[in-house]
């Protein structure tokens, strides 16, 4: 398979990750934070992943959105190969395919909501490819995730919950093929979690975006369409309705 | 721009507190440089007004003290004149005085000795030239602030010479922090050797008293072999701006002051290191979300360096400003003061680069920053 396939082929999955493994640290002392994981996430799908603490959860994440390279398995993002590319490729690969949402939205403190909204679009701008794509106007975004009437706010001046919406809103802001979402529920409360949840699957299905979310909530299972436990760096299928309905 | 502008205005309390620290350095700059700018105009003002290009010393004299220390025979004089390349050469008295005028002001006065028929005789714009009258005396304009006017007689303390002011020159001639007297060679001579006038009537002066000057004033062509001149006449010869660190203090004013402003660029450039490398370390958390969202390394070191930037252009403007204005200040008091634009321009602009530069070394630690670091499961 070549790795350079042109970025809009159908029937190319969102993210596609095939026998990965990751050791981590070195001489005796190494882990193998991913064991031989295999992960296809078609595009409008969200897949959650559950697992104990120190089974590899983020490493999942660092591996499927460029920021750690694999030991070995092939790791692509709408087609492009993540595991080639040298680091500038895999940061543009970042900019251009893949948003993050972090655990506590992790917004910038001095920018407003719908500045933060514009950064990841003037990064995205120096790319050529990514003038094809319209830009997505900051004000229906944020209205999409019910934050329009803040957006002149700051961070400070915003709820856990509040933040978290934003932090969806800017991950979307550059039409991403791949969303990585870390905890986003860690620090809301129940209601607030079942929202933001809601929202994030809203968004995937709405934008046909590829989604892993990784949450220690089992409370909010019910809402994605597949869930896949992580136990000691191996991943394996859980079914979508058991876990979160009990 | 967009990112360093929202935080320069976000964290303005902070940006304000380096911002002021940064503007005090300024106008300290400014004070220093026009302090450092008057005291070389105090120092030799009166030197670089004078159209030689090189005095030709005693052989072997000290070179910080060689206008009050040496001695040249006035044959050094034709032997100069001989050489090629050499378009004039004229005999030079250099000499420190006290004198008093007959108004009652008290003041102190580097007597400069020329033929008033040289190169080196001074052009009054106020007054007569020195003529061939021995008492006639050309001053400095900065004399007439001080009290001394056209007419006035000047009785030189000890010896009791009198001398009648002729002509005032334009503008600040000033050698060794008091103002320039220009007399005729052979007045300049009775009065070094401390010859009175009563003795000048007798006649009985050592005929050596006519002989003896402080330098050769040359004017030479770039080609000219100076080298050669000088062992031909037996002299040393110092280019002009070489013959400044021989006037009173000039040397070991002009270092010091130096080396303090040496001292506040690198102070200057610390500061703003150090503020940007906490302000960096701060931020890292941020600076790993932005690498993590694929922000290309060169926007986040361009967005840092405008930032300081920003902050260091107004800041330097605006203690530039107060510099400048408090300068203007000092500058109506007798202190030595003046402000160069050249100069001022120069610890500005320097003041700016050692500031990114101290400001690029902490860019260098968002280069660095992993973006792994920004998932919350790890560290
Ligand atoms: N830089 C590293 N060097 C060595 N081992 C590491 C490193 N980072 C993580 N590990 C190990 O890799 C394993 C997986 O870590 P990871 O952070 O992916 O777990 P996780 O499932 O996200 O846990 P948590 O739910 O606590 O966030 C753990 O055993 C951890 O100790
Ligand atoms: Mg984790």
């Amino acid at each position: 398979m070549s790795s350079s396939a042109p970025e809009t082929t159908t029937g190319e999955a969102g993210l596609l990750l095939e026998g990965v493994t990751l050791q981590l640290g070195d001489g005796d002392d190494t882990v193998r934070a991913l064991d031989d994981v295999s992960l296809r996430v078609e595009p409008g799908e969200l897949v959650a992943v559950v697992g104990p603490s120190g089974s590899g959860k983020s490493s999942l994440l660092a591996v499927a959105g460029g920021l750690t390279v694999p030991t070995s398995g092939t790791v692509r993002v709408g087609g492009h190969d993540l595991v080639e590319a040298n680091r500038r490729t895999r940061a543009r690969l970042r900019r251009e395919l893949i948003g993050f949402v972090f655990q506590s939205g992790n917004l910038l403190p001095a920018l407003t909501a719908a500045d933060q909204l514009r950064l990841p679009t003037r990064f995205a701008r120096r790319s050529s490819s990514a003038s094809e794509r319209p830009e997505r106007d900051p004000h229906a975004l944020l209205a999409e995730v019910g934050m329009d009437h803040k957006a002149d706010r700051r961070p400070h001046q915003l709820s856990g919950g509040e933040r978290q919406r934003i932090g969806i809103a800017r991950a979307l802001a550059t039409h991403p093929r791949l969303l990585l979402v870390d905890e986003p529920t860690a620090a809301l409360d129940r209601q607030r979690s079942q929202e933001v949840v809601a929202l994030l699957v809203r968004e995937t299905h709405e934008h046909k975006v590829a989604t892993v979310m990784v949450t220690h909530d089992h409370d909010v299972l019910h809402h994605c369409d597949r869930v896949c436990e992580m136990v000691d760096g191996r991943l394996t299928p859980a079914s979508p309705a058991t876990p979160g309905r009990a | 721009m967009f990112l360093a502008l929202r935080e320069l205005s976000f964290a303005r309390a902070r940006f304000a507190l380096m911002g002021a620290v940064v503007a005090l350095i300024a106008i300290l700059m400014v004070l220093l440089s026009g302090l450092s700018v008057g005291l070389v105009n105090d120092g030799v003002s009166g030197l670089k007004k004078v159209p030689a290009t090189s005095f030709a010393f005693a052989d072997g004299v000290a070179h910080d003290a060689a206008f009050s220390r040496s001695v040249v025979d006035v044959d050094a004089v034709e032997a100069w004149r001989e050489v090629d390349g050499v378009r004039d050469a004229a005999p030079y008295g250099n000499l420190l005085v006290n004198a008093r005028s007959d108004a009652g002001v008290d003041i102190d006065l580097a007597l400069f000795g020329v033929e008033s028929d040289s190169f080196m005789a001074p052009e009054p714009t106020e007054g007569e030239p020195l003529g061939d009258a021995p008492t006639g005396v050309v001053v400095s304009e900065t004399a007439t602030d001080e009290g001394i006017e056209i007419g006035d007689t000047l009785t030189l303390a000890q010896v009791g010479t009198e001398l009648t002011v002729v002509g005032v020159l334009e503008g600040q001639h000033t050698f060794g922090h008091v103002d320039v007297a220009y007399v005729p060679l052979r007045t300049w001579q009775e009065v070094k050797v401390g010859a009175s006038p009563d003795d000048v009537a007798a006649g009985d002066l050592p005929e050596r008293t006519y002989r003896e000057v402080t330098a050769v004033a040359v004017r030479a062509a770039d080609s000219a072999d100076l080298a050669a001149a000088d062992r031909a006449a037996g002299t040393e010869s110092l280019a002009l701006e070489e013959s400044f660190g021989a006037s009173p203090g000039y040397t070991a004013e002009t270092s010091t002051l130096l080396l303090i402003q040496v001292f506040l660029y690198a102070i200057g450039a610390l500061v703003v290191g150090a503020f940007f490398t906490v302000w960096t370390i701060q931020r890292s958390h941020e600076l790993a979300v932005l690498r993590a969202m694929g922000a290309p390394t060169g926007y986040l070191l361009r967005d840092s360096l405008a930032q300081s930037l920003v902050l260091l252009v107004l800041a330097t403007g605006v203690g530039v400003g107060i510099g400048v204005g408090a300068g203007a200040l000092i500058g109506s008091t007798p202190m030595p003061f003046a402000l160069d634009t050249g100069a001022i321009t120069l610890a500005a602009v320097l003041l700016v680069v050692l500031g990114l530069a101290g400001s690029a070394v902490a860019a260098l630690r968002v280069a660095r920053i992993d973006p792994l670091t920004a998932l919350g499961g790890h560290r």
